[in-house]
Parts: C-alpha cells; structure tokens; sequence
C-alpha cells in the first residue's frame, strides 16, 4: 500500500473556501459530473477535489444528491457527462469492484451485512487477493488454509478493535442496526482501502455507538486514510471533519471548514428555504 | 397385501436410477439457487442437453460414448453462458424468466420435425447407445433380493451413478466451505456489498451457472444411459420443479440435503403408490373411493399435500437451519 505523504490537517486554514477550490493534494478529483433521470438533473458537479488524508463531510438536505454522487463516483451508476479520478487514475467506465481494488471502498447507506454469514465471514469475505476465492484452487485446501488464518487473524484483531470480538461466530442478522454499520465499516477496513467512502454512517445509531464510531472515524485519519462521508447529523460533522462540501439541488454551493460553512448565508437557504425568517400569512395575503 | 413387495418396490427406488438422477438435478439447482441465489427454472433444459448429448453423437454420428460425454459438459457450459451473459447482469427474476423459456426452447427444438433425422422428433432417440458403457458391467445377472430388486443394467448404473453422486457432493462440499463458496454464499445475500469489496461478482455468478449446470447435465446421462432412450416430454418444466421440491424437502444450501431429499421424494412416491395399488386391488380401499387408473393421480396430490405440511412445520426442510431461516424473513 502507499504510504501517506502527510498527515496535515491545517490543509484546512490555507485553502479557499469556495465550492471546487483546489486542494495542495488530492486524492480524487472530478470534473464536470452530471446525472440526469429523465428530466431531473440529479447531480451537476462542476469541479470537486478531495484531499489526502482529510476527514471530509458532504452534507445537504435531503434529495441534494448525496447519495446519487457517491454511486457514481463509486462505479455503482454512470453519469450522463464528466470526468473523475482516484490517485491520478482516470474512473470512468470502470466497474464498482474495479474501483475497491484501487482502494476506494464504500459503505451503504442502508446497511449492507450479509445475514446469513457469520460476522467473522463478513469480515474474511473482505480481503483481497485471496487465493481460495478461486474456483480451481478452492478445491485444494492446502492452497489456501494458510492464508485463510492469516486472513481470520486479522479479522479478529479488527472485531477486536471494534468491539464486535464476541458476536463473531453469530449470523450477522442478529446484530443490531447500531452494530450492523459498525460490521460495515469494520468489513471496508479489511480490504485495506485508502479512501473510505461512508454513506450516513450514523443513521439510526445509538448515542454510545455513535461515540465509538466517531473514534473508528478519526483512527482512519491517523491511519493516514482518506475519509469522505455522508451526514445529516451536524454535531458529528463539526466533531470530526476536517472540511465540508455542501450540496443542494444536486450542485455543491459551499465548501469550507465546519465553522465557516454553518455559518454560510446559502447554506442556511439551502437547508431552511430562503424565506424561512419571512412571515407566511404576510405572504398569504399577497397572494 | 403384499407387504414385502411394497417394502421392496419402494427401497429399490430409494436407491434407484431415478433418485440418482433427480440428487444430480437438485445438487446443480443447489448450487444455483441455495448458494449462489440464483433462481435457475430451466434445469430440465441442462439434463436435456446432457441427455441428447450422450445419445444424439453416438446413434447418428457414430462418435464413442466417451467423446460423447465430453461433447454433452462442453454443451451445457455453452448453455450455460448462452443464459448468463444476457442476464446475469439484470435482477435476479430475468434469470428465472429467461430459463425457463429457454428449457422450453430446447425441448421444442429437440421434438422439432425440422430435426427429426438427428433428434428424432417427437418420438425421440432409442437404441443403444450407452453399449459401450454396459461392455463394462462386471455384474451379470441382477440383483433379487427380499428387499432390493435391480435388473444387470440397472445395478451398473445405480452403482456407477451413486459413485458419481458420492464424488460431486465431496467436491462440492469442500467448495462451499471454501473462501470461493463464501464468495457465493455472500452474493445470494447481498450483490452490491460484494462489488464493493472488490469481488467479480459477474464472473462468479457465471461459475456458479456453470458448475451447477454441468451437474445437471451429467444427471441427463444418467436419465438417457439408464433407459437407453431420450424422449424430449421427460425434460418439461415438471422435472425442474421436481428437482426444486427435492431441494427444498432436504433443505436448500446443505451439501447433503438434495441426496437425501431425492431419496425422500422417490420413497413416497413409490410408497404411496404402491400402497394405492396393493389397497384398491385387494379392495382394502374401496372402488368407489379410489380406481386403479387414479392411483397415479393421487400420489401426487398426496405428495403435494405433504410438502404443504412441510412448508407449515418445518419450513427450512430436513437438513435447514431454522435460525438461519429465520433470519431470513427478518431481512
């Protein structure tokens, strides 16, 4: 795996706060990304950069077009129009597995476990390059077992980490939500990715669990991977991002630090209407 | 009643040439549909592709049997991948539309006029094409025991075919257990979480189709060898379904469950029937009640009600793991 050029969360404090503003080392890069269905524009993303090594937040309300942005990025959709890259490699056309093999690994926003394989197989399922996985040599254990354990060991110290240690011979269904993301996530891990992509990582997640998440999120960073995430919850956001991308109607209106974007006047528009300060029956009675 | 003559009748079959080759259906649907999630309803079209590939080079192109068996995996591969391409990319429902139809259009293709030299129509191909393989029955006469009965041919086959089916469940069962078979298993949970963490999830459907295809197709030439005969009605939609109850009587993604629920499937069928049979003829069950001609009928539906209870009592079949069952109504 690469190593990280730097860990260096002032980034923050010398870049331009202004939607697309380039960054002194990005890891993903797009360009001019449009979706559209039907007539509805989903996604126009004129020019977004990602830095390396950041925690970074995409927030905005709902139907901004979070979500249809990840999949593209990701390879689950295609866009209409545009260019993207991951560390300089041009990802148009390539598939989702393709796109995790590069190391940018995703998340689901309704969480994907597998239910019925045990959490320790959840876990296993996501190394890489493993050689059982084959269909010629899974017919020869010896070719495999050893790398198996390999596979299993690491997969333990990560439940371990996450606490999950003691639920890993159960299916994963009988995990609770809270749980399920922290699998999730735990699973992303162990394809060794350098940018890790979240989709809502804490919806429906209980406070204690939220708090161990927030911890999992930042050990990333120290880690020297990339974190881009999706969040409605806004005292996460200002918690643990390094910097924040604000889209609405499926373009990105501001970008900066978690401060300087809350208190961004478009921002507010964006999330409570432009007139939310307006009295409604004065309007009434215009109309 | 003939008491022993029903006991015999009914464990012949349990062992018979015909639970071997309906273990070999449901092992292949077994790979398809318990691990990999794949709905495959075209079965019977991968055993008639077996079938017709054993006797079809042998009887009207005169190639030895051994080829020809190379000839009928080569086949179903081909069919397979005919299937797989167009839709294993869609949702899982095109892939049961798109097979059954294509069972459907195998079967009408072979009871074609237009290819009645070679096919044989709808009278379909009968001769003896598997003499080669009977050349090497060590056994010469059959067997006639109290309880077990086969004829010379049949005890080949049965001894050859259980052999075949013991070799395919131990190749199968260390497969499943294998990171490859944790690849399948985690598809037929969830596709998109596999893309995401790197897996083909393509290719390894495709694999799937045509493992579980190939194994299909060798339980057509048991169909074709044991009668020594192809006749296209006996690869309709019913023997798909068939090879589907017998999975889900043993319990679908246990290696076991499609040996022991063929075996399960043929002694009730013969049991209740000849119980029918032996009943109405010594007019233990009255005429008025049952005919001899509706003895055929009503295993069936007998046999239709006792899976109804099945599904009641023990939804997950034999060999299911109810937990795991449950959990999926809670997904």
């Amino acid at each position: 795996m690469q190593k990280p050029k730097s860990i260096d969360a002032s980034f923050a404090l010398t870049t331009s706060p202004t939607p697309g503003s380039a960054k002194s080392d990005p890891i993903l890069v797009a360009d001019k990304i449009a979706r559209q269905f039907g007539g509805l524009t989903a996604v126009n993303v004129d020019h977004l950069e990602v830095q390396r090594g950041s925690i970074t937040a995409l927030i905005g309300p709902n139907g901004a077009g979070k979500t249809t942005f990840f999949n593209l990025l990701t390879g689950y959709d295609t866009p209409n129009s545009g260019t993207w890259s991951f560390n300089g490699r041009a990802l148009n056309g390539i598939p989702p597995h393709k796109v995790a093999r590069l190391g940018m690994v995703r998340t689901f926003q309704l969480t994907k476990a597998l239910y019925r394989l045990t959490v320790i197989e959840n876990m296993a399922l996501g190394a890489r390059g493993q050689k059982g996985e084959s269909v010629l040599r899974s017919v020869f254990p010896w070719m495999w077992r050893a790398q198996e354990a390999e596979i299993r060991e690491r997969a333990t110290a990560i439940l371990t980490n996450f606490k999950l240690i003691e639920k890993q011979d159960d299916f994963a269904a009988a995990l609770s939500g809270g749980q399920r993301k922290l699998l999730e996530m735990a699973r992303a891990l162990m394809v060794e990715p350098e940018m890790v992509m979240l989709d809502e990582p804490m919806a429906g997640v209980n406070p204690a669990l939220k708090q161990s998440l927030l911890e999992h999120i930042k050990e990333l960073r120290t880690e020297g991977k990339t974190v881009l995430f999706v969040e409605h919850d806004m005292d996460m956001v200002h918690e643990i991002s390094d910097w924040v991308i604000v889209m609405a109607q499926g373009e990105i209106i501001a970008e900066g630090t978690p401060a300087s974007v809350m208190g961004n006047q478009q921002v507010i528009e964006a999330y409570l209407g432009a007139h939310h300060n307006e009295d409604l029956s004065a309007n009434q009675e215009g109309a | 009643m003939d008491f022993l003559f029903i006991a015999q009748q009914t464990l012949s079959a349990t062992i018979g040439v015909n639970t071997i080759i309906f273990a070999l259906a449901a092992i292949g649907l077994n790979m398809h549909f318990g691990y990999t999630g794949l709905l495959n309803f075209g079965q019977a079209g991968f055993l008639a592709i077996g079938a017709y590939s054993v006797a079809v080079p042998v009887i009207s192109f005169g190639i030895p049997l051994w080829i020809a068996f190379l000839i009928g995996i080569f086949n179903s591969v081909i069919f397979a991948l005919l299937l797989g391409v167009p839709t294993l990319k869609l949702r899982a429902d095109y892939l049961a539309i798109v097979t059954i139809a294509a069972a459907e259009i195998v079967r009408q293709i072979a009871r074609s006029a237009t290819f009645n030299e070679w096919l044989g129509g709808s009278d379909g191909i009968t001769g003896k094409f598997g003499k080669d393989f009977f050349a090497l029955n060590p056994f010469k006469s059959g067997l006639d025991t109290p309880i077990l009965r086969f004829n010379a041919n049949d005890l080949w086959v049965v001894i050859t075919g259980w052999s075949l089916v013991a070799a395919i469940t131990f190749v199968m069962w260390i497969m499943v257990n294998s990171p490859w078979g944790r690849v399948m298993r985690a598809i037929r949970e969830d596709e998109d979480a596999v893309r995401s963490l790197g897996k083909n999830v393509y290719l390894y459907k495709m694999q799937s189709l045509i493992i579980g295809g190939v194994i299909g197709s060798m339980g057509g030439f048991v169909y074709a060898l044991s009668r020594q005969s192809v006749q296209p009605d006996n690869y309709g939609t019913a023997l798909t379904f068939f090879a589907y109850t017998v999975l889900i009587l043993g319990g679908a993604a246990r290696v076991f469950s499609p040996v022991v629920g063929a075996m399960i499937f043929w002694f009730l069928i013969v049991f209740i029937e000849q119980v029918l049979r032996q009943g109405v003829t010594n007019n233990v069950i009255p005429h008025w009640l049952i005919g001899v001609n509706q003895v055929s009928q009503i295993r069936f539906m007998l046999m239709g009600l006792g899976l109804m209870a099945l599904m009641i009592f023990r939804p997950q079949g034999i060999f299911g793991d109810k937990k795991e069952l449950a959990l999926d109504a809670k997904a």
